[in-house]
Formats: structure tokens, C-alpha cells, sequence
């Protein structure tokens, strides 16, 4: 079949729809019938012939994927590089450091997702002082909770608090207050992942930007919870951490990986929730959750303690007083000795796993650890 | 997020970083690492060199924020742009060690800058025909389940995927990846 010959037999409008039809063509998305077509008509005209070379090797710039995942720890390392060129004038303060990382890592992540898993199920999972108790939401409102929480400290550091002025310090009521004015502006869905994720995103770098600027002048105020309060600088370890049990609950209802936060980091959440448990057991005990304390010590005395030592990425040993919050725990004291892993400490102290299921070795008095371990887990909350 | 953040939003980015405020730094970093690695990685074609061209990218502006010229362009069109020449950079020096021919290399150095030029094209252009090659490409649907998909015509879905085509093949002969904004809106 001679090319001219086709041509002059071809009608006007065959050759413009089969023009029409190159950029599909090109990229494999028209019928059988019309693939045939038009390569039938490639032979035969070479203004179309031009094109569809052109328009071939331009979807050979195209490529599948483009976010790659970014390797969390590039961010640090790309950081602390720039910072050795030029040290910063205004640094983030070390103990905002995890709550710094924590949040880029859970931004990067909702970044990510889809829109249709926006709308997967979390389940969230605490410990209610005596059982494991769990929850599914939207991840909208697991947003919403983590920055209900963080207004908290918002407010103590003079930014505006998301729940309203005035609001109160329990962070669960909190959370749900800030969930009754979420649906009270419109549907979850149209109020949008976008525009939760965005406003707990502002709220966060404004923390962290309010912590540089005030540094150290507010590392010691009081952030109060309710029933306890924290140091400002405590207070951004804490939320780090619930910031990364919350991204980590987020990122297994999609299916993503996500793995645990930098050691150096992880050590000041471990720390901070093993400096938590005297009070945490004294709390039960006022509940009548745990038995009463065994012996009573005057503050700042050396008593009964429980060695508790954390293995592994970001580990280390701490000396937990038994009687009292004000009792002081130490080597000389030890009744019980508890070893675990890190991130199983972690996951305790979330309330992700019962006390009864940690991977835990314990030696010497059981009641202790038996108190201690579930301390550890009630250290939990929505 | 491939848009360009608002100008007011640049040009406070960089009285922030000109301050040595480390928490624009993390902002800066989060804003724009996707972009930077990615495009890093396509010359490249190398995980450990896209990382070092992401360091030295963000050394630099931290170190240089002055550099920057707003009425020159986005934030991040420059940062594009200096991610193109580090990147290129790196290929020359690794491709010469290697002892590639200098035809080689500067092959090698075309592919990429039409390949980092397709990227930019991609990202710039009209949303419309963005969202049809995605369909078309990323989610291999014809034009007809495109079409469907985008609510509009077969015709239209056609017109659309070869336009945004025709926009991509001028990546091969196309200007430097700094050109402006206006680069991907002509019609």
C-alpha cells in the first residue's frame, strides 16, 4: 500500500481525528482499534509521523513516582550541616529538638497519603488506669487531637489556644471541645484532611518558633494538664512523643512504614516518662488502683526503688522511688530490677501494649513491678 | 506540593533565614527537600549524591540567603535552579573521574537537563492537563475513563493529553530550568 495513494483516499476529518488522537496514542491509552489506526496512518503522513516521535519521547520524561520517601534522618543531617557553615543566631533550643523533628516527620507523612486514606480508620489505643481501651477516628480528628493538646502549650507560650480562651486544661475535654467545633463549622469531610493538617501544622512551627525566640526564659513555666503539670520544656518532650504515637497509629491505618525517632531523641521521651512515674504511682495509689506504699519516707530520703533499665536505642538506667514521689531512688535501694527494650517501653508507656504482654525481664519484688509496669501504662491517655 | 508558596511567603522566608532563625531552616527544609532530592536524583541517577547535592543546596541558601532576588522569581524556582547546577556539577566531575568521553558527558549532562526541565515543565503547567497526563500515565486509564474521570469530554480528554505532551517535548530544546514562573502557562 503506497503511502499517497492511502492519503488521497483518506478523508479530511480521518486524518484530524487521528491527530487528535496522538497524545493518547502516545501514552497507550486509546483502543485496540484506534492504536491500529493511527499507526496505520503514521505511514502514511508525515506531519503526524513528526509528532508522534515528539510527543513519544516526551512521555519518556515522565516518570512514576515522585516523592520518593525522604529518609527522615536526611533532615537532621542536612540541619546540623548547614548549622556547622553558620551557626544559627536564633537556634531551636535542644528540648524542642524532638518535637522539631517528630512534627516534620508526621507532616511528611500526611504529605504523602492519598485522599482516600484520609478516610481510613485509626484506632487508637490507651490504658484507662485498669484496661486497654481503643478508639477508631478519622485521621482528620487525630489531627485535631494532637493539636488540641499542643495548645496547651501554645498558651503558655502566649499563642493564641485552638480550643478558645479560656479553655480548660484536661486534655481530653479539650480534645473534645475542639471535635465539637470542628463539626459544628461543617461536614468532617468538607472541613477537609487539608485544612486540619494545615492548621496543626501552623500551630506547631509557631511552637517551635516561640520556643527559639523565648528559649530560656520559659523553659521552666508550668504547663498544666489538669491533673499534673509539666515544665514548658518537659511539656515538648511529651508531645513529641504523642506526636510520633499518633503519627505511628496514623501511619499504620494506611499502611505506611514508620519507624522510631532518633536515639538522642527517644532518650528524652524514655527519660521524661520514667521521671513521671512516681507521681503516676502515687496517683494510683490515691485511686485505689495500686496498694499502698509500703514504708514511709521522708522527701529527699533514699527508699525503696525500682532499677528500671531501658536497652537498646535510646536506653539507659533509672532509679524509680517506690514510697513516694518525694523519696529518693537509688542503687542502694534497689528491691526490683526491670530490663527492657526501648521502644517496648515506649509502646507501654503509650498504652499500646498491656502490661501484662510487655517482653520485659524483672527480678526481685513482683508486687513492685507489677505497680510500676502498669504506672508505665496508665502514664497513657486519649 | 508543587506550587509556588505565595511571594509574601518568600520573601519572609528569607528575612528569616537572613535573622539565623533555625526554625525556617526546618520550615525551609520541609517546604522544599522533596523537590530538591528528587530532582537531584533524576540527573544523578544516585541516593548518596542526591543527598549531598541536598546538603549543599540548603548550605548554600542558609549560608547565602541574600542571593535570592524575589522579582527574579519564586523561592522555588531558585532553588530548583541551584539544585540543576550542583547536580550537573556533581554529574561533570563524576562522569570525567570515571573517564567518560567529553561526548559522553556532556549527553549525559543534556538527558538531564531536559529530564529536570520536564520536571519543572510538569509541575508548572495548567492544572488541567496535569491532572490528564497524570490519569493517563500514573494511573494508566485511556482517555475515555480519563475523560469520565475528569468530567469533561472524550475530545477535550484527547486535546488535553496531547497539549500536555506537546508542553513536555519542549523540555528537549527548552530554555535553562531558571526561567520563570511563566514557563509552563503559555498555551
Amino acid at each position: 500500500m503506497s503511502g499517497t495513494a492511502s492519503e488521497t483516499r483518506r478523508p479530511q476529518a480521518t486524518h484530524k481525528v487521528l491527530k487528535s488522537l496522538l497524545g493518547a496514542w502516545a501514552l497507550a491509552a486509546c483502543s485496540n482499534e484506534e492504536t491500529a489506526a493511527v499507526e496505520e496512518h503514521l505511514t502514511d503522513c508525515a506531519t503526524c509521523a513528526d509528532e508522534a516521535v515528539r510527543l513519544r519521547d516526551a512521555v519518556a520524561l515522565l516518570h512514576p513516582e515522585d516523592s520518593l520517601d525522604l529518609d527522615p534522618r536526611l533532615r537532621s543531617r542536612v540541619l546540623a550541616s548547614c548549622l556547622a557553615r553558620r551557626p544559627a543566631r536564633v537556634p531551636v533550643p535542644d528540648w524542642a529538638a524532638p518535637y522539631d523533628a517528630e512534627t516534620a516527620r508526621l507532616d511528611a507523612l500526611l504529605r504523602d497519603i492519598g485522599e482516600a486514606e484520609w478516610r481510613a480508620p485509626v484506632r487508637l489505643r490507651w490504658f484507662d488506669g485498669e484496661r486497654p481501651v481503643a478508639r477508631d477516628l478519622s485521621a482528620a480528628a487525630v489531627i485535631g487531637h494532637l493539636m488540641a493538646v499542643d495548645g496547651l502549650v501554645a498558651a503558655a507560650l502566649g499563642l493564641p489556644d485552638p480550643v478558645g480562651p479560656g479553655a480548660t486544661d484536661s486534655p481530653t475535654e479539650r480534645t473534645e471541645a475542639l471535635w465539637a467545633h470542628q463539626a459544628a463549622s461543617g461536614a468532617p469531610d468538607r472541613h477537609g484532611p487539608g485544612t486540619a493538617h494545615a492548621a496543626w501544622r501552623d500551630q506547631s512551627t509557631a511552637l517551635i518558633r516561640g520556643a527559639s525566640f523565648a528559649a530560656d526564659e520559659v523553659a521552666e513555666l508550668p504547663v498544666s494538664y489538669g491533673a499534673f503539670s509539666l515544665p514548658l520544656r518537659d511539656s515538648f518532650v511529651d508531645r513529641a512523643f504523642e506526636c510520633w504515637v499518633h503519627a505511628s497509629d496514623i501511619a499504620e491505618a494506611v499502611d505506611y512504614p514508620y519507624g522510631p525517632p532518633a536515639p538522642g531523641h527517644l532518650r528524652h521521651m524514655v527519660g521524661l516518662a520514667a521521671r513521671m512515674l512516681p507521681v503516676a504511682l502515687a496517683g494510683r495509689r490515691r485511686a485505689g488502683l495500686a496498694p499502698p506504699a509500703r514504708t514511709l519516707v521522708a522527701a529527699g530520703a533514699p527508699g525503696r526503688t525500682l532499677h528500671l533499665e531501658v536497652e537498646g536505642s535510646g536506653g539507659g538506667h533509672w532509679y524509680v522511688p517506690l514510697d513516694s514521689p518525694g523519696a529518693l531512688g537509688s542503687p542502694e535501694g534497689t528491691v526490683a530490677h526491670v530490663a527492657l527494650d526501648g521502644i517496648e517501653f515506649c509502646r507501654l508507656a503509650a498504652g499500646h501494649i498491656p502490661p501484662e504482654d510487655a517482653a520485659v525481664g524483672r527480678t526481685g519484688d513482683s508486687e513492685a513491678i507489677e505497680d510500676v509496669l502498669l504506672a508505665t501504662a496508665s502514664l497513657s491517655r486519649l | 506540593m508543587a506550587t509556588d508558596a505565595p511571594p509574601k511567603w518568600d520573601r519572609k522566608m528569607q528575612q528569616r533565614l537572613a535573622h539565623g532563625e533555625a526554625a525556617a531552616l526546618g520550615e525551609l527544609y520541609d517546604r522544599f527537600a522533596s523537590l530538591v532530592h528528587t530532582q537531584a536524583q533524576r540527573v544523578l541517577g544516585d541516593e548518596s549524591g542526591a543527598d549531598r547535592v541536598t546538603r549543599e543546596v540548603f548550605g548554600y541558601v542558609w549560608e547565602h540567603p541574600g542571593a535570592y532576588d524575589p522579582k527574579q522569581g519564586s523561592l522555588r524556582s531558585w532553588i530548583a535552579a541551584l539544585t540543576h547546577q550542583q547536580a550537573v556539577e556533581r554529574l561533570r566531575r563524576a562522569k570525567s573521574d570515571d573517564r567518560s568521553s567529553p561526548e559522553e558527558i556532556e549527553e549525559k549532562v543534556r538527558a538531564a537537563s531536559a529530564a529536570a526541565r520536564a520536571d519543572y515543565i510538569v509541575t508548572s503547567m495548567p492544572a488541567p492537563l496535569r491532572a490528564a497526563l497524570d490519569l493517563a500515565y500514573l494511573r494508566r486509564l485511556d482517555y475515555r475513563q480519563a475523560a469520565a474521570h475528569l468530567g469533561v469530554t472524550e475530545d477535550e480528554a484527547r486535546r488535553r493529553l496531547r497539549l500536555g505532551l506537546q508542553l513536555l517535548s519542549t523540555a528537549h530544546h527548552g530554555p535553562r530550568v531558571t526561567a520563570p514562573r511563566t514557563h509552563g502557562g503559555a498555551r
